[in-house]
């Protein structure tokens, strides 16, 4: 950061990267939603409720939510190893508990519900912004939820608390906290925090994180609104009907 | 959220303190005190009472399973079809229905708790002998059948078929060519613009040329629906 405090990559303390969303990008999948945040690109497709694969890990109420955050081989500089490394496994773990709550599991038991997060382009905070994009996608593919899902990490650079750490904030700085939460509700579905925070340093970091999560909720309404309602005409026929979206 | 105040929650919306919300994508309809949403995207729940066309996947010693296009089979008992004194030893059941036949059954019960039993006792219901198969969001066919079915009579006189709808999104139509190819562009119509109005209209224009007409006035019909 600079004397005025103005970020690596021009922003200050308290923007956000440069953000777009476009839910029902996979054609094969039942819900769908590709996500651009700074040089993130990451397409999370979601399939189910499906049957049960394999059958005998099947919950008698409630659906079994499988998550799989893989990044491409060439989505960073160094080509990665497709298998799924250390962190990717953790990631998925993380991802899929963040999304659980949103989700009514338990009106559609014994099934499965598949979300597939594909980075194909790292930046960091790509664990929120694939959260981000696979509440869309799960939103896309009509399975009821209580809200939505979204976030927004923080981080801590050159002692200063900042919203939405890039990759190199992440690497240089000396904290790094995504935070990922459902909206309406309020309540908090993912924190993980790396490096030290004091006090006031963390209930700061929290407020600006809800900050911040809030512009990307926005974002993912009109993301939504944009699929289901463009170019529609006056009203239907029924008169009542008024336009809404995702709680 | 939809509204604030003392409505009472329907399909897919939930109390939360004094507000109603919305648990999908949808249309919310206010009539009188209920509130209920009429979603645009997911898969096929089924439904007691609900016509589904299922596709024979399995043949057991006492039943059927029938893929039904959704997250669970479709179970159809040999019982419901030879009847009380159904005996696996005594009836053949791959001779009634085998692996691949398609069906047009009615969900006799389910409660998520087991799979859904079909029936096909009832007018028109059992194997289906021939046709064109082609799917839909489950959630447009109430606008693929229109209201009393006014939509899709329409069609089916328009085109000369016989059309089947299955509540699951699965449509199985039966006559002539020409009709089918018809048919179809007008389903997929149907499902790219289910949430726009004026739906009826669109397809009156696209199929305005009754079926025998020459083919130059069914391609200018066709342009000018796009």
């Amino acid at each position: 950061m600079d004397a005025n405090g103005i970020r690596t990559d021009g922003r200050r303390w308290d923007e956000l990267r440069p953000l777009k969303m476009e839910v029902g990008v996979v054609r094969n999948a039942d819900g769908s939603a590709l996500i651009e945040w700074g040089k993130n690109k990451i397409i999370a497709a979601v399939y189910g409720p499906k049957e049960m694969h394999p059958k005998h890990l099947e919950l008698a109420d409630r659906a079994f939510l499988k998550c799989r955050y893989h990044m491409a081989p060439f989505s960073v500089d160094e080509r990665k190893n497709p298998a799924p490394s250390r962190r990717e496994i953790e990631i998925s773990k993380v991802i899929r508990e963040a999304l659980q709550p949103a989700l009514f599991l338990e009106d559609y038991p014994r099934t499965a519900i598949q979300i597939y997060v594909e980075v194909l382009q790292s930046d960091g905070g790509s664990r929120v912004a694939g959260v981000t994009a696979s509440s869309l996608a799960l939103a896309d593919a009509g399975i009821n939820m209580r809200d939505m899902v979204c976030g927004s990490a923080v981080g801590k650079v050159d002692g200063k608390v900042v919203l939405d750490l890039n990759d190199i904030e992440d690497k240089e700085g000396s904290g790094d906290m995504p935070f990922t939460f459902m909206p309406n509700l309020n309540q908090v579905t993912l924190l993980q925090m790396d490096g030290l925070f004091t006090h006031d340093e963390f209930a700061q970091a929290i407020e600006l994180a809800k900050v911040g999560g809030m512009k990307v909720y926005k974002l993912q309404r009109e993301a939504l609104l944009k699929k289901y309602f463009s170019g529609r005409s006056a009203e239907s026929s029924s008169g009542s009907a008024e336009m809404m979206e995702e709680a | 959220m939809i509204v604030t105040g003392d409505y009472r929650p329907g399909m897919f919306v939930q109390r939360r303190g004094n507000d109603l919300v919305a648990l999908r994508i949808g249309l919310a309809e206010i009539v009188r005190n209920d509130v209920k949403v009429i979603p645009l995207s997911g898969a096929y729940m089924p439904r007691v009472e609900d016509l589904v066309v299922g596709k024979v996947v399995n043949v057991t010693g006492y039943g059927w399973e029938a893929d039904i296009n959704s997250c669970f089979v479709g179970y159809l008992p040999g019982s419901f079809v030879f009847g009380r004194d159904f005996s696996p030893a005594t009836h053949d059941l791959n001779q009634r229905f085998t692996v691949g036949d398609l069906l047009l059954a009615k969900i006799e019960a389910f409660d998520r708790t087991r799979d859904p039993q079909l029936s096909i006792r009832g007018p028109n219901l059992g194997k289906i002998p021939r046709g064109e198969v082609t799917k839909i969001s489950p959630m447009k066919v109430p606008r693929l059948i229109g209201r009393k079915g006014y939509m899709i009579n329409m069609i089916a006189e328009l085109t000369n078929l016989e059309i089947k709808v299955g509540q699951n999104g699965v449509i199985v139509l039966d006559g002539p060519e020409e009709g089918v190819k018809k048919a179809m562009e007008v389903i997929q119509l149907i499902e790219a613009e289910a949430h726009n109005a004026d739906l009826t209209n669109k397809v009156q224009q696209m199929l305005g040329a009754s079926p025998s007409a020459p083919p130059m006035e069914a391609a200018g019909a066709e342009n000018s629906g796009e």
